[in-house]
């Protein structure tokens, strides 16, 4: 009896998601099928031939490959700055979770108000040019981490505080340094909640559009995100490659998601609930 | 570090090979930057002006970099200009936003380029600011009005209206004919000025002094009832039932189609539209007409005008003089044949010199004779005044979608235009 | 780095205030400082090239939007309806995914999948898909007889519609905070409740819920944040459209700076922030006094 409810729960759970979750996903891959006209009509339909590689090539090649470098442009701003993020806040976090000076009341205000306030582009502009670091990839990783900290430090105070002290103080009497402890002892100990960091950044930084469109100006320094833009115009919206667009920029994501896909429950468990 | 690590994976060989390489192959050459909005007739025109102007400076090269359109596109332009970070060369909007980019601060003047000669003073004219010309027009001038259906027309035996009552009698026919009468588009917000903008040449036969009122912010939409005519017959419209039955979501490119194919029989639009007919519904452009937007009466019928964007060049550009080379070459009959080639003409020229082709779609044709002796036409406000208000597209959806009345959009868009004006500095506000 | 053989030598900490340092000077430059400098732009009309000040004009014309009240109103409202549908929906579909159920796995992984795609290619499908007539939405209700709205055309409605929209895209995180949350719970919970003869909804009632708080903290901050700063949604979707009917607080700043009102936008900042301050603040209070009772 039990066993059966289950399996039509399960089924009817399984129709609903498929329906809710899945089929935007089929549409998309559909539109990328179609030749422009046909996907000009927007409408969920079987396409009529077989455009996707034509699609592709399109996409792809468009104003000089810009998508080739838009996607090396992308990884290395998000693995760099997700690196910097996970070691940076770690450290933070550390530090902010076990020692208790006067500092940390202002500190959480920071982490707050970052958390809250939207960032003003002009005045950073003025800044990054007097740092000769505007339009370079550079200067857009450091905006990435130093908009992106304030959620990250959140998430390992919160699990350090789950980790005994005994450990980094154990260290220190055999005569370890802070360094020392914290890259050999504590950094490894906070991988469940770096798993989770590593996938919600690095899909934020690597799906950030509004930033990189003020950051970071030039065909040069194009991000995948920006991309889009080639296909859609107010004044004409190549629908087909829009949705090719879309659906190639969805590739990485979906390799780190079968990547960590077993982890981020575990590192969910471990950061962001304890607190 | 950055950069090497892209040469790496971009070239496929050693970096530092790269790099000398690719250092080497520049030296010799002047680079220029070239930022364009990512329109359908913006981007292909300019590759193949860049083609053709490389190919007679071999010294020169530029690099193309294309932006957004709209609001958004204005941002980065603005953005861009306050961080002195600007392209070499870019384009943008003459008229009332050409004004808002501080043209004094931020670009070349060109007033004594010898190819000024062959610019029209109209266009001249809304180029230029604190006496200075600061810009070369690209493209042709538009017209803005009421694309129709021809096929439709004569079917059901209509002629193109020169009062709004005889083009309200069209709609109603069309209408009962079981037809839709007029495509709206408002998912592209910036569609919905149309019957507002195209409006104005009726607002100035009736008060000539508008613009000259309106910018000493003495002259109000609201209380002005032959500018406020063009928010009432926004209105009028839906409310007659005359739209699509999916004016709130349809786009652009929909209303173009619909034109095109029959499926409405009115869509008011800047005559540039009909260089995208041919690529959205091919081999349809035959099939659509133009008209001016009616008003009270049929004598005093005339089309509301609009001047191209221009090329400008940045006060912080790296090569004064190859950036003028440049744009001496776009303001010539040269590059106008360039664009005939490449793109539909979509409008009379404003370069003395410049000719269209002999086979033009009806569209373009039907658009001539307002420009020609005995025709009549005028500018559209925002190249006579510099204030526009920035949320009129939200307002006229809003009113061609029923939300709100006629008289209350009029005096909110009043509202928008103080800021503007504020913000200008202009004085009187 | 230098500095750690000093601190060794003077008295070994193990936490030595200095691990601030790099991530200080990181937030402290591109974050911190730039919007310190905002908060005098916004007492200024600002046109980028030039600044006068004007005092607190900008606050005033500010206010005097006509739509920023409603603005205001949207931007609470879209907060609520996201973190409580991800609330509730979050908590139902954690409960399904944790219990005995066929292919788990492939539901945890549609569920999530969404999070990890590009809001703005999300919006457009969505817009896409919500078309009034030609939408596969409402060509589905068609075949089932229904006349479906205009999801993103009706101005009662617009708001909504992306609201849910960001419920499908986000629900994904709050399911997954809920099942850590809930795997969390010691088995002798339930193992005493059922001794009592507890049934399924006491147990939930009482057992399941109260100990899930935390988590419950969790997705109601984060996406009461996110909620009411959001922007991209709603952007990419109706721009604050039809007319100024889904307009929030984010996109009304985001307009003014496009219109070239930086002081004007950067002022609509500073309104944000101290709204998101005023609601955000007592929020969290009284969330983490809640926890501490437990």
């Amino acid at each position: 009896m039990k066993q059966r409810t289950s399996i039509i729960g399960g089924l009817a759970a399984i129709a609903g998601s498929f329906f809710v979750f899945v089929v935007p996903f089929i549409f998309i891959i559909l539109m990328a099928f179609k030749d422009k006209p046909q996907s000009g009509l927007r409408d969920f339909s079987w396409p009529q031939g077989f455009h996707l590689w034509d699609n592709l090539v399109q996409v792809v090649t468009t104003r000089n490959w810009m998508m080739i470098t838009a996607f090396i442009n992308s990884a290395l701003i998000t693995v760099i700055s997700v690196t910097a993020l996970v070691v940076l806040a770690a450290m933070v976090g550390f530090v902010l979770a076990r020692r208790k000076t006067r500092l940390n009341g202002l500190i959480e205000f920071l982490i707050l108000a970052g958390l809250m306030i939207p960032p003003a582009v002009v005045p950073t502009i003025w800044l990054l040019q007097g740092l000769k670091l505007f339009g370079t990839l550079h200067g857009m990783i450091l905006i990435e981490i130093a908009y992106n900290l304030p959620f990250s430090i959140i998430l390992y105070r919160a699990f350090v505080a789950t980790i005994p002290r005994d450990l980094d103080e154990a260290a220190i009497i055999d005569g370890a340094r802070p360094l020392d402890v914290f890259f050999r002892i504590i950094l490894p100990m906070l991988w469940p909640v770096t798993v989770t960091n590593i996938v919600v950044q690095s899909v934020g930084i690597f799906n950030d559009f509004t930033n990189p469109l003020y950051y970071l100006p030039g065909n040069q320094n194009a991000t995948v995100q920006l991309t889009l833009y080639n296909f859609q115009s107010q004044f004409n919206t190549a629908y087909n490659l829009l949705f090719t667009n879309i659906l190639l920029i969805t590739i990485p994501p979906l390799i780190v998601f079968l990547f960590f896909n077993r982890q981020i429950v575990a590192g969910m468990t471990a950061g962001a609930v304890k607190g | 570090m950055i950069f090497n690590l892209k040469s790496i994976a971009l070239a496929g060989v050693g970096a530092i090979a790269v790099l000398l390489a690719s250092g080497a192959a520049h030296a010799q050459s002047t680079t220029l930057t070239l930022l364009i909005d990512n329109g359908p007739q913006t981007v292909p025109v300019f590759e193949a002006y860049v083609a053709a102007f490389e190919a007679a400076n071999p010294d020169i090269n530029i690099e193309l970099e294309t932006r957004p359109g709209g609001g958004e596109g204005d941002n980065i332009v603005k953005t861009r200009l306050a961080a002195g970070a600007m392209a070499d060369i870019f384009t943008y909007n003459s008229g009332s936003l050409f004004q808002a980019i501080n043209p004094q601060q931020n670009m070349l003047p060109l007033t004594n380029e010898p190819w000024q000669a062959d610019v029209q003073d109209s266009f001249k004219s809304v180029v230029t600011s604190g006496g200075e010309v600061y810009g070369a027009p690209y493209a042709s001038a538009m017209g803005g009005g009421i694309l129709y259906n021809i096929p439709m027309y004569k079917e059901l035996g209509l002629t193109p209206p020169k009062t709004w009552d005889e083009f309200m009698a069209n709609n109603e026919k069309i209408k009962a004919a079981g037809k839709v009468a007029v495509i709206q588009t408002y998912a592209d917000t910036w569609t919905s000025q149309l019957f507002v903008l195209a409006d104005y040449y009726n607002v100035s036969t009736a008060q000539p002094d508008f613009a000259e009122k309106y910018t000493a912010g003495e002259a109000k939409y609201a209380t002005t009832p032959a500018a406020m005519q063009g928010f009432e017959r926004l209105q009028q419209v839906h409310d007659a039932g005359y739209l699509n039955e999916d004016f709130g979501a349809a786009t652009y490119n929909d209303g173009i189609r619909m034109v095109a194919t029959g499926e409405g029989a009115h869509y008011p639009m800047l005559t540039f539209a009909v260089g995208a007919i041919e690529e959205i519904a091919p081999g349809t452009s035959g099939n659509v007409g133009f008209f001016a937007q009616p008003g009270n009466s049929a004598d005093t019928n005339g089309l509301t005008t609009w001047m191209p964007d221009a090329v400008y060049i940045a006060k912080t550009v790296s090569n004064e003089e190859a950036a003028k080379k440049f744009l001496a070459y776009v303001a010539s009959p040269a590059a106008c044949e360039v664009r005939n080639a490449t793109v539909e003409p979509t409008g009379p020229y404003l370069v003395k010199g410049c000719e269209l082709p002999a086979n033009l779609p009806p569209a373009v044709t039907d658009m001539l004779p307002y420009f020609a002796d005995g025709g009549h036409n005028g500018p559209a406000l925002e190249f006579l005044s510099p204030i526009k208000g920035p949320a009129l597209e939200q307002i006229t959806v809003e009113v061609g979608s029923g939300i709100r009345p006629a008289a209350d959009g009029a005096a909110l868009y009043d509202e928008d235009v103080r800021k503007q004006a504020q913000q200008l500095g202009l004085p009187g506000w | 780095m230098a500095s750690a053989p000093t601190t060794a030598r003077s008295r070994p900490s193990t936490y030595p205030v200095w691990f601030f340092l790099p991530a200080a000077i990181i937030y402290g430059a591109l974050f911190l400082a730039p919007t310190f400098a905002s908060l005098y732009f916004s007492l200024t009309r600002w046109t980028l090239f030039n600044s006068v000040f004007i005092g607190f004009e900008n606050f005033a014309q500010f206010f005097r939007e006509p739509f920023l009240i409603k603005g205001l109103i949207n931007t609470v409202l879209y907060a609520v309806v996201t973190s409580t549908l991800k609330v509730v929906i979050g908590m139902g579909l954690a409960l399904l995914l944790t219990s005995n159920i066929i292919a788990r796995g492939y539901l945890r992984s549609v569920v999530f999948f969404p999070v990890l795609v590009s809001t703005v290619g999300v919006g457009i499908t969505f817009t896409v898909l919500m078309h009034p007539t030609n939408g596969m939405i409402n060509q589905g209700l068609a075949l089932m007889g229904i006349k479906g709205p205009g999801w993103l055309t009706d101005p009662n409605l617009a708001l909504f519609s992306v609201a849910l929209v960001d419920v499908w895209k986000g629900v994904g995180l709050a399911t997954v905070i809920y099942i850590a949350g809930l795997v969390a719970i010691p088995r002798d919970y339930y193992e005493a409740a059922r001794i009592d003869g507890a049934t399924s909804w006491q147990n939930f009632w009482h057992v399941t819920l109260p100990l899930s708080r935390p988590a419950t903290a969790t997705v109601i901050t984060l996406s009461f944040i996110g909620g009411l700063r959001t922007f991209d949604l709603i952007w990419a979707m109706t721009k604050g459209g039809p007319g100024f009917a889904s307009d929030t607080v984010a996109s009304v700043i985001y307009k003014q700076y496009q219109a070239g009102f930086y002081g004007l936008s950067t002022a609509g900042n500073v309104v944000l922030f101290i709204l998101i301050g005023i609601l955000v603040v007592p929020l969290t209070m009284f969330l983490n006094r809640k926890q501490g009772h437990e």
